[in-house]
């Protein structure tokens, strides 16, 4: 009975995620009546868009790759801290994330003052580098954590046998971590494809012009400027064509890693002890890091001296980002593991978790103004619809940590549980859920960090009283109060690192990694 | 689920004032934050009134007026405050509103200003807005800008008002060499933003030399922060206008007590506040005279503005223009 | 007592039929060369495989349609047979009972069984923390609480080494065949078979054949069995 009440769960999940992306875009369309037309602008913008996001996402796994390889083979002090630094691009607002890439990269950032003191002129980050800078920047950490997580699962004993068979690194990366690249990297690059697609504050804030222009600022423009609605439908449906065709085309190329079963043992790694390869990991790490922390730490810099004496305003805003955060990773992991366990048997149901991040978040947020404003005060839904939205658009990413991890415990443990009988609750407590732990820890973090870090619903639903931190800071911009807004930003970087680095460590209490 | 909503609901339950008619105002966001002008004048309104003043807020301008046509005659709005005169037409179109009934009294505005429907309560001139310090002798024209090397910040026009702005600022002041001063601008623009925070944020930051802004900016820098060296450029072609008015919808239940708020709306309770927390012009000058540092910034000798059914007809000729000049 | 009834089971291109009964209590061998099909026998038993045709019957009972959890028997596999996130004492009481408390009976059974397999005072290790030999015996002493009537070892204790192995056979017979269990023990090694097991199969070609008595089986081998005893 159990077994039959678990699809249920993952029916309930996708219907959940379907009401949140599916069901607010037919309902914009519908109200459109259908007449629409596209200009040659809308198939620029969409040229732009694809160009940008397999730039994007070829570059940032390019460099996961190396960045993850020496962060799995190397122990040294502050590692944990470094990872857990890693997450926090990936959940700072965009502005705010520009702003510390331009202190570096900009016109009168660091390299700009390096390149004059040499004697140089520094041309800026604008344009297409700007844009893909910018996304992998905000998507290398995401990626390395994916890849880093597929090293972490190669069973120890695999690597000790290995080292017992004499095998040399090249080997070692056929036989071992090209099988486990071959099944975590494909889904990787979709999610940052994904991620980039629906881009717009970037490349609207470093593409330098219209010819930077994406979709989801044409579906901006189509929806605010002419209230085109038919066109912003069809703008939206387009982004869910081409996202759709790309979580398809990741699927099938992306195949379940089953590396077998090994014992919880610390890996240790006898191939890299040589002095060459201790070199090359230590400068992919120090670089890895300096890119990464470098604007980071210009955040910082930025905010500190505005932290203290903030408008009360914020610290309420604070707080209600921290509630709506704890409820909607909550809700992702729920939803996640009931897709991920309905992914077992219909490959499907993993699929639609990826519909979050298909979606066009202004047609989402029409969609839903335009299904509950006769049932009740939107403002009034504000939190709440935050916390579904934001827990349905981060759900592809906790999907992506936990669906293959729980096809591995299934594939690893699945057949003792069967002859024990364990079915129902009774295997998600004895044998899942604790198999689990560490993706679950890593998945809540995301979306913890993610739901603070997300704008949430868009204006339709903004309310003066309920702004979360992000919408706040934009407020505190909008009045020229850049020195509040530059505190409230680190304010908003500390929460969602505290956040990550909380739900990451629950999750790896007992693991020796 | 449950909890999370019960939980929720107590956040978002706003306390409502016993038998008190509700008059609800959709504006913008920042007009209702703590820093702007939504507390004085609540509080100055309901003083009078006898009546609860609620402010909804909806993002900006073109939100704001998103969500008025998607609601329709069901809109719990009785007033909309805070749309500007790009957006005028496209309102006016929609019939959602009416004539207001309020007597107004004299305007301090540079054009005349008779639309019987939307009634303005604040306005400034777009302006480029530059470090004094790091560049001494700003262009004085929008050509001589064109021509010149200075690295300017500007907003996209399908997206934000400001940059909205700019494009029928462009177009009123060349009409049909409009594209040629645009290919002159296009290589001084170093980026063009989603909206006016980003571009400013982005010009204080130093990344280019002029962002495209309000003349009354430099007064936020010299009033708050006690900072001088911010100042706006006049243009030989003058300054294209941004007024921001608001109007009573049709489908108000609360017709006379909307009325009695646009009337107020023009009084010192109302503009007073404005010069220091919308940082704009009040459409009626108080009693009291602009805040001191107003008289420090530049007052344009031409204000260019299209009329509202004008400014749209143009809209879409001179944006494939602009598109055209930029995406080359 | 365990029957066969017309079985045939197929994994990929190999093809298994099984026609016999084994009687309880005691051990009974399942030899032949590697690929014969002793595994594939065992998991159709077990449950793991559907068959094409046949019938399994255990105490006359037919359980071909059940899933593994819910045959009257235990298993233990090559590996994989405890929870490395559980320790010793949470993986032998999963035996007995899923639900999450467990009672003041169950505790004392558990700790009974595993002073009984000489593992006391190291209930709350992790697997992990146990050499192998200290697995192999938790995963029996969790057949041993299970108590059910049949128990299918598909080469638990390969992994072992000779003395080891022998020491955990000795402590199979010492435990389950005299409980009265049936226990049917796959094993490549034909000495294993003529130590412990009064009764033997012999799979060979796809087709298993017995079971014989074990002695008189090696004293007088089908040419087969002759064939594969010699290499």
């Amino acid at each position: 009975m159990a077994r039959r009440a678990q699809p249920i769960a993952a029916w309930g999940a996708a219907a959940f995620v379907a009401a949140l992306t599916l069901l607010p875009l037919a309902v914009v369309a519908w109200r459109a009546g259908g007449a629409f037309a596209l200009g040659a602008g809308d198939l620029a913008a969409i040229r732009f868009t694809l160009l940008q996001a397999v730039l994007s996402a070829l570059v940032s796994v390019g460099l996961a790759i190396p960045l993850a390889r020496a962060l799995a083979r190397r122990r040294f002090p502050g590692r944990r801290l470094l990872i857990t630094l890693l997450g926090a691009p990936f959940i700072v607002p965009v502005i705010v994330a520009v702003l510390g890439l331009l202190a570096i990269y900009g016109r009168s950032g660091l390299l700009s003052l390096g390149a004059g003191a040499l004697g140089f002129g520094w041309p800026g980050i604008y344009g297409i580098t700007g844009v893909v800078l910018a996304h992998v920047f905000f998507n290398l950490p995401l990626a390395t954590r994916l890849i880093l997580h597929g090293w972490l699962e190669i069973p120890a004993e695999r690597f000790r046998l290995a080292a017992s068979l004499g095998l040399d690194p090249r080997d070692i990366f056929r036989e071992l971590e090209w099988p486990m690249l071959r099944a975590v990297v494909p889904g990787a690059a979709m999610l940052i494809f994904l991620i980039c697609t629906t881009s717009f504050a970037v490349a609207l804030t470093l593409g330098g012009g219209p010819r930077a222009t994406t979709v989801e600022l044409a579906i901006y423009q189509a929806f605010l400027f002419e209230f085109d609605l038919g066109r912003a439908a069809v703008l939206a449906t387009i982004q869910f064509a081409i996202t759709g065709a790309a979580a398809a085309l990741a699927l099938a190329l992306a195949r379940q890693a089953v590396l077998g079963a090994g014992l919880d043992r610390p890996v240790t790694r006898w191939d890299a002890a040589r002095p060459a390869l201790r070199v090359q990991d230590s400068t992919v790490i120090v670089l890895g890091a300096l890119f990464l922390i470098l604007p980071l730490g210009a955040i910082v810099l930025r905010g500190l001296p505005n932290l203290i004496g903030l408008p009360e305003s914020v610290y309420l805003a604070a707080a209600r980002s921290c509630f709506v955060a704890v409820l909607s990773a909550a809700l992702t992991i729920l939803a996640a593991l009931a897709l991920a366990h309905g992914a077992r048997r219909a490959r499907g149901f993993e699929a639609v978790g990826y519909l979050g991040i298909a979606a066009s978040p202004l047609v989402i947020g029409t969609g839903l103004f335009l299904l509950l404003f006769p049932l009740a005060d939107p403002a009034r839904l504000a939190l709440p619809v935050t916390i579904a939205v934001n827990a349905a658009l981060s759900l592809p990413f906790a999907l992506r940590a936990l669906a293959p991890a729980l096809a591995e415990v299934e594939a690893r443990h699945g057949r003792l549980a069967d002859a024990l009988a364990l079915t129902g609750w009774a295997r998600w407590r004895w044998m899942i859920l604790p198999r689990l732990r560490r993706p679950i820890g890593f998945a809540a973090g995301i979306a913890a960090a993610f739901s603070l870090g997300d704008l949430g619903v868009i204006a339709l639903f903004a309310d003066a009283e309920n702004a979360t931190l992000p919408l706040q800071i934009y407020r505190l911009m909008a009045a020229y109060r850049m020195e509040d807004a530059a505190g409230a930003a680190l304010l908003l970087l500390a929460l969602a690192l505290a956040a990550f680095w909380l739900c990451d460590r629950g999750g790896r209490a007992d693991a020796a990694v | 689920m449950k909890h999370p909503l019960i939980a929720a609901g107590l956040l978002v339950a706003t306390p409502a004032v016993a038998d008190l008619p509700v008059l609800t105002v959709y504006t913008y966001d920042s007009f209702v934050a703590e820093w702007g002008p939504g507390p004085a004048v609540e509080a100055a309104f309901e003083e009078t009134c006898g009546c609860d003043l609620q402010f909804v807020a909806a993002g900006d301008g073109a939100a704001l007026l998103a969500r008025v046509r998607l609601e329709g005659a069901r809109s719990d709005a009785d007033i909309v405050l805070g749309l500007d005169t790009n957006l005028l037409a496209a309102a006016a179109e929609t019939g959602l509103f009416a004539p207001h009934g309020a007597e107004v009294p004299a305007l301090d505005l540079p054009v005349a200003w008779e639309d019987e429907t939307f009634l303005p309560y604040d306005w400034g001139y777009f302006a480029f807005v530059h470090d004094t310090t790091a560049l001494e002798t700003p262009p004085a024209s929008l050509a001589a800008l064109a021509e010149s090397d200075v690295s300017i910040l500007i907003q996209d026009p399908r997206s934000s008002t400001p940059g909205l702005g700019l494009l029928l600022w462009v177009e009123a002041a060349y009409g049909d060499r409009a594209g040629e001063i645009w290919q002159g601008l296009s290589d001084n623009i170093v980026t063009v933003t989603k909206g006016w925070s980003e571009a400013y944020g982005l010009f204080l930051e130093g990344e280019a030399d002029m962002v495209l802004s309000y003349t009354t900016s430099p007064a936020y820098h010299l009033i708050a922060e006690e900072d001088p060296t911010k100042a706006a450029a006049a243009f030989d072609e003058g300054h294209y206008l941004q007024i921001e008015v608001a109007a009573k919808l049709a489908a108000s239940d609360q017709s006379e007590l909307a009325d009695q708020f646009l009337a107020f709306m023009l009084t010192d309770g109302f503009q007073g506040v404005i010069p220091t927390t919308n940082w704009m012009y009040p459409a009626v000058t108080p009693e009291s005279g602009l805040p001191e540092g107003f008289e420090t910034l530049i007052t344009p000798e031409t204000a260019l503005l299209f009329p509202a059914d004008e400014a749209a007809a143009r809209r879409d000729a001179a944006l494939a223009s602009w598109l055209g000049a930029l995406s080359q | 007592m365990l029957r066969f009834e017309g079985l045939e089971v197929t994994v990929g291109a190999h093809r298994v039929t099984a026609d016999f009964a084994c009687k309880a209590p005691g051990l009974c061998a399942v030899i032949g060369p590697s690929g014969a099909g002793k595994s594939t026998l065992l998991l159709a038993t077990a449950g793991f495989l559907a068959p094409e045709a046949g019938r399994i019957l255990i105490d006359g009972a037919d359980v071909t349609g059940h899933a593994p959890g819910d045959r009257p028997l235990s298993v233990l596999f090559q590996e994989g047979n405890l929870f490395p996130h559980l320790d010793a004492f949470r993986n032998v009481a999963l035996g007995l009972s899923t639900a999450g408390r467990v009672s003041a009976e169950e505790r004392s059974k558990v700790a009974d069984v595993l002073r009984r397999v000489g593992l006391a005072g190291k209930e709350h290790r992790a697997p992990a923390a146990l050499s192998g030999g200290e697995q192999s015996r938790v995963a029996l002493a969790r057949v041993l609480v299970q108590d059910r009537p049949v128990v299918l070892l598909d080469e638990p204790f390969a992994a072992l080494g000779p003395a080891l192995r022998s020491e955990m056979l000795e402590l199979v017979s010492a435990t389950l065949a005299a409980a009265g269990k049936l226990v049917l023990l796959v094993t490549h090694d034909p000495d294993d078979a003529l130590r412990f097991a009064d009764q033997t199969v012999f799979i060979d070609g796809g087709r298993a054949a017995g079971p014989t008595a074990t002695r008189a089986l090696f004293a007088n081998p089908p040419p087969a069995l002759a064939a594969y005893l010699r290499n």
